[in-house]
């Protein structure tokens, strides 16, 4: 549990950061909160020679309204998420699924940016980014480019973001209001990661579903949306029938792998049954 | 009246025997001033990095050191080969067999030790320690211990293969270890095989770990001029590490200080001696500086005492009401590579036939076969006494088969079966005798308390509805406090214990204790059974354990055994000193030691108390001339304590569960439990304890398991698949208590800390399974994972809508 020699440098802005991670290269690791690349050094199974901490860049920090976007600096950490009311205010959504990441003391230090770009299909700020069709700014040297969600995530760790590039921003477009929402996740204890969970944005026109966004944690190579689930469910009641198929086509696109939480059944029935309490709690909140 | 008010002042001011006194210990370390292993820090101290097999069984063909050495700061790599010079390569355990103390040939589980890499610095031990270059040729895994027995079961340990016993009677095959039994098996199958009524279920306890915060660790320091060796070390026994080490060393026991210092937490883990803390000291020898060795969290785990890992079969015969005829109870035993399990010598099974619970039952026989298998050495117990969880699990759960069995009702049977009251102490038809009970009146209590009647009421329209209810029920009976001579020893070593006290002029006291507190609060309660037996202020009563320079010899803690062996010890010296200070009194008020009577902090003479010598007198008096003719000075007792007998602490408890049959989630919704440890000497750290001990049970019922897969390696080993439960994951825990004491010690206390957590496992599984009981479902194994509950709910067809 002891690292390999590394070299810490904490540059003050995102030039700095990223001349270092060009002077680097692939010797180099960005740091965020670390709550996965340091456990991952620990046990040697990450091996850095350099660790860029991005920590003491006052750009990349801070929550602000832009208009109708939601614009959160990448090293924003999740209890700064927690407390912001203008998240809760504006889209609850990801303060509700900031509340279940890991334990109190970790969302001191973890942050939405590196939960995002890690890619770790356990991670739950990306299923909650597809839900809320969030979009990310990665610069480097030559510019600035923004990604969607839907595009963000190829596979396991695998992500759109190239190595000479910074994810600076999350923005979200802010749900109308009246959207319902929810993010249901079953995990074992505090601090563990999901068994399997379930994001939900939902707008309601009377009894009908008028547009809805599903999107699932760990039960695949990386964040599912649940695509076939929400075009099922458009134009319809959320009745138990509906309920029932929504969870079906959910779990029809799980691929999770066996681990202690259970085995591929489980874990893709309890996709389906997320997505079943998640849509329900969601409608609960809708305005109607 | 005025002198009522002045005597209960008096005893207020004692703070002794039945006050909530704070704890002693918390000053320092909720300022974090404690001193936990790693926070010793020597001059010129190197660091020790263990390297570790990837294999569960293979052979070393070679080992290079070449590449480790040349690492910056790395100044010596130790294996097996380095040890035998100094005989040190293989060790004997607390289970009578040998361990590799580093793998001598070949590897018997995985991340077992190899060698050992010394640096400067705990960094470059650590690159050091990737640098071995170690050439394996794997050979055939053996897990399962159900095929440890096989013909073509692969052999295991080549070191002792033609032997044909390892200290506990003859083997029957080179992976068996011993078969031990109790009870009278031909009475016992003469009774099943005319019984009215029999049931019979497989049931395991998983192999679980105790985990505690701190893992294990030592600083050795060698002295090469005086020849003295310092060992700072986390073990809860202190003494008997001492003893061993001058038995492997060579060392006189006289020249060897074992330093316990704060210990975050035991639970049976730091009771073995295991090769890091001896290739620390060979390694200290060697070099002459002092060593520091710190387990990491994963090596804790997978590698240093674990518990359990028993696979039982219960049986019970009974008459068509209910009453138990005959108890029938075995166990294959998983002790891994080494038998390293700790027991006293005549008790490889522990006290596993302590499993005929609190019920009446006339016949009974247990047998307990151990085998090797491919995995870590251990078989600890885990708060709680030897293999008495696993006991109390057997018969709690078994109690609930056959009420399912005979649809009668889970407190009915109980009722039918328990000891009498009356017939204490009673002689179990295994030979222990429980020396104090009130089985009966516990049970009804704790029913009335939780409206028993009104939960099973409830729970019949839950199950109407077609939701899961399940109220468990235990009415456990522990054994604590190893042990009388006559039946305990390790290493030859009998269990006693013992307390040396020494009172100061002016009326203050130290006492130094053969224990080790984990964190149990010894320097607070045993200040106050000293406080009451000889009228001095706990406050004022310094107590000091773990070093074996100042400590008089005593086994340690564990097992429950610091109250009703220290506990008696300190009780017993101190009254050799109220005997001495009645003396005393006497002889300053000039009257006969008959005239005098004790009350609170002071001798009166008999109808006279203005006439009086408090013991902050006699204390000063002790140290001038004044004194009775021939009386040294001082006022200073030792006492060893031989227990008679076990104490035997019991309860009843009784938790309510619900079960969403569409995750498989399990919420305890109450937690009631009453326990009866005899005398309480302080009631605020006796409801930590259950609190504790609950939430151990609790962890152990709903998640803890070292899983494995075929080829022994570890599926779940860190602290993201081992369950701890957090406050969030804690239930809510209501506790309550009757007293019924112990009738052969000093103070009738009997030991707590263990009780919750043997008698709470088996209330959590009875509950859950009670969910399923108009199911057909008569057990489920733990854990009871979300995982395995919906398992459940799949084979039930319930876990849909």
């Amino acid at each position: 549990m002891i690292p390999r020699e590394f070299d810490y440098h904490a540059p003050q802005s995102i030039p700095d950061a990223l001349g270092l991670l060009a002077q680097f290269g692939d010797e180099a690791k960005l740091l965020a909160g670390g709550h996965s690349l340091l456990p991952m050094m620990k046990l040697r199974l990450a091996e850095p020679g350099h660790l860029i901490d991005l920590g003491r860049i006052r750009e990349l920090q801070g929550i602000r309204e832009d208009g109708d976007t939601l614009r959160i600096g990448a090293m924003t950490t999740e209890n700064q998420l927690i407390w912001s009311q203008l998240l809760q205010d504006k889209c609850p959504l990801l303060v509700e699924g900031a509340r279940l990441i890991s334990d109190p003391q970790v969302r001191y230090k973890g942050t939405i940016g590196g939960d995002i770009s890690h890619g770790d299909p356990a991670n739950d700020h990306p299923a909650l980014m597809l839900a809320l069709g969030a979009s990310y700014v990665l610069q480097s040297a030559s510019g600035e480019r923004v990604v969607s969600a839907d595009d963000f995530f190829v596979g396991m760790y695998d992500t759109l973001l190239q190595p000479d590039e910074i994810m600076t921003e999350i923005r979200i477009p802010a749900p109308a209001q009246g959207t319902g929402y929810c993010y249901a996740k079953l995990k074992r204890k505090v601090g563990d990661f999901a068994t399997a969970a379930a994001a939900v944005t939902l707008r309601m026109q009377g009894e009908t579903v008028q547009e809805v966004a599903i999107a699932l944690t760990n039960v695949g190579a990386c964040a599912l949306r649940a695509r076939e689930a929400e075009d099922a469910l458009r134009g319809k009641t959320l009745d138990d029938a509906a309920l029932a198929e929504a969870a079906r086509l959910a779990m029809s696109i799980c691929d999770p792998v066996e681990d202690q939480r259970g085995d591929v059944e489980y874990k893709t029935a309890m996709a389906g049954e997320m997505t079943r309490r998640a849509l329900s709690t969601a409608n609960s909140r809708a305005t109607h | 009246m005025a002198a009522s008010t002045d005597m209960l002042e008096r005893e207020a001011t004692l703070q002794g025997l039945g006050t909530s006194r704070l704890r002693k210990e918390d000053a320092r370390f909720i300022r974090g001033k404690g001193t936990y292993i790693d926070d010793i820090k020597l001059p010129g101290m190197l660091f020790g990095a263990m390297v570790r097999s990837p294999y569960a069984h293979a052979r070393i063909k070679s080992i290079n050191k070449d590449k480790a050495l040349a690492v910056p700061g790395v100044v010596a790599v130790l294996v097996a080969d380095d040890l035998k010079p100094v005989k040190l390569d293989w060790m004997p355990t607390l289970g009578s067999d040998v361990q590799a103390v580093l793998a001598d040939e070949k590897v018997c589980f995985q991340l077992q030790e190899v060698a050992m890499v010394i640096a400067t610095d705990r960094y470059a031990a650590s690159d050091g320690a990737d640098m071995v270059e170690v050439d394996y040729e794997e050979l055939p895994v053996l897990v399962d211990p159900h095929k440890a027995m096989d013909a073509d079961a692969p052999i295991i340990r080549e070191d002792i293969a033609d032997k044909d016993e390892v200290g506990h009677g003859k083997r029957t095959h080179p992976n068996h270890i011993f078969t031990w039994e109790a009870g009278d098996k031909d009475a016992t199958d003469s009774v099943f095989a005319n019984a009215e009524v029999t049931v019979k279920e497989e049931i395991l306890n998983p192999r679980v770990h105790p985990c505690p915060m701190e893992t294990c660790g030592c600083v050795a320091s060698f002295d090469k001029v005086t020849g003295q060796l310092t060992v700072y070390i986390t073990s809860q026994a202190p003494h008997l590490v001492r003893t061993v080490v001058a038995m492997l060393s060579g060392i006189p026991e006289s020249k060897i200080r074992i330093i316990g210092g704060d210990i975050g937490g035991g639970f049976g883990n730091k009771v073995p001696i295991y090769p890091g803390y001896v290739v620390a000291i060979v390694a200290s020898i060697v070099t002459g500086v002092p060593i520091k060795w710190i387990e990491s969290r994963i090596d804790n785990i997978s590698t240093t005492g674990f518990a359990r890992d028993y696979h039982g079969i219960g049986e019970l015969a009974a008459d068509k009401d209910g009453r138990i005829k005959a108890l029938r109870f075995t166990a294959l035993a998983d002790h891994g590579a080494f038998n390293s399990h700790v027991s006293a010598t005549k008790l490889p099974a522990g006290l596993f036939s302590i499993c005929t619970g609190s019920y009446d039952i006339p016949t009974a026989y247990c047998r307990v076969d151990a085998v090797y298998t491919n995995k870590a050495p251990g078989g600890v117990a885990y708060r709680c006494s030897l293999r008495v969880t696993e006991a109390v699990y057997l018969i709690e759960r078994m109690m609930d088969v056959l009420a399912q069995k005979l649809s009668i009702d889970k407190a009915e049977i109980r009722r039918r079966n328990f000891v009498n009251a009356d017939k204490f102490p009673y002689s179990t038809s295994l030979g222990w005798t429980l020396d104090s009970g009130d089985y009966h009146t516990a049970l009804e209590k704790v029913l009335q308390a939780v409206d028993y009647e009104g939960l099973r009421k409830e729970q019949a329209e839950k199950r109407a509805k077609g939701e899961l209810m399940g109220i468990g029920l235990c009415t456990f009976t522990e054994i604590v406090g190893a042990g009388p001579t006559k039946v305990c020893d390790i290493l030859g070593i009998g269990l006693f214990d013992s307390c040396d006290i020494r009172v100061n002029p002016t009326g203050s006291a130290i006492a130094r204790l053969g224990t080790m507190s984990q964190g149990q609060g010894h320097a607070t309660t045993y200040a106050q059974i000293i406080a009451t037996e000889l009228g001095l202020s706990s406050e004022e009563i310094q107590i000091e354990e773990g070093d074996t320079d100042k400590a008089p010899y005593g086994a340690g803690t564990w097992g429950s055994r610091s109250t009703p062996v220290a506990g008696a010890a300190a009780a017993m010296a101190a009254r050799k000193i109220r005997a001495k200070a009645q003396a005393i009194a006497a002889h300053l008020l000039e009257v006969g030691e008959g005239d005098l009577e004790w009350e609170i902090d002071r001798f009166n003479v008999k109808g006279n108390p203005a006439q009086s010598k408090t013991m902050k007198e006699i204390a000063l008096a002790a140290h001038t001339g004044d004194l009775p003719d021939g009386m040294e000075q001082g006022l200073d007792a030792t006492e060893y304590y031989d227990p008679p007998n076990m104490t035997f602490p019991f309860g009843a408890y009784v938790c309510v569960v619900d079960i969403d049959r569409f995750t498989g989630e399990t919420k305890v919704r109450r937690f009631y439990a009453l326990d009866d440890c005899g005398t309480r000497i302080n009631p605020m750290i006796i409801e930590g304890q259950i609190h504790g001990g609950l939430t151990e049970a609790f962890a152990v019922a709903f998640g803890q398991a070292i899983p494995f897969d075929e080829n022994g390696n570890h599926l779940g080993n860190s602290l993201m698949d081992y369950f701890l439960p957090t406050a969030v994951e804690t239930p809510h825990w209501e506790t309550d208590h009757t007293v019924t004491p112990s009738p052969h010690h000093p103070i009738g206390a009997k030991g707590v800390a263990e009780s919750p957590h043997v008698g709470g496992i088996p209330c959590f599984s009875n509950a859950v399974v009670d969910a399923f009981a108009h199911l057909g479902v008569t057990h489920m194994d733990m854990p009871h994972t979300a995982f395995r509950v919906w398992q459940q709910c799949k084979a039930l067809g319930i876990n849909t809508r």
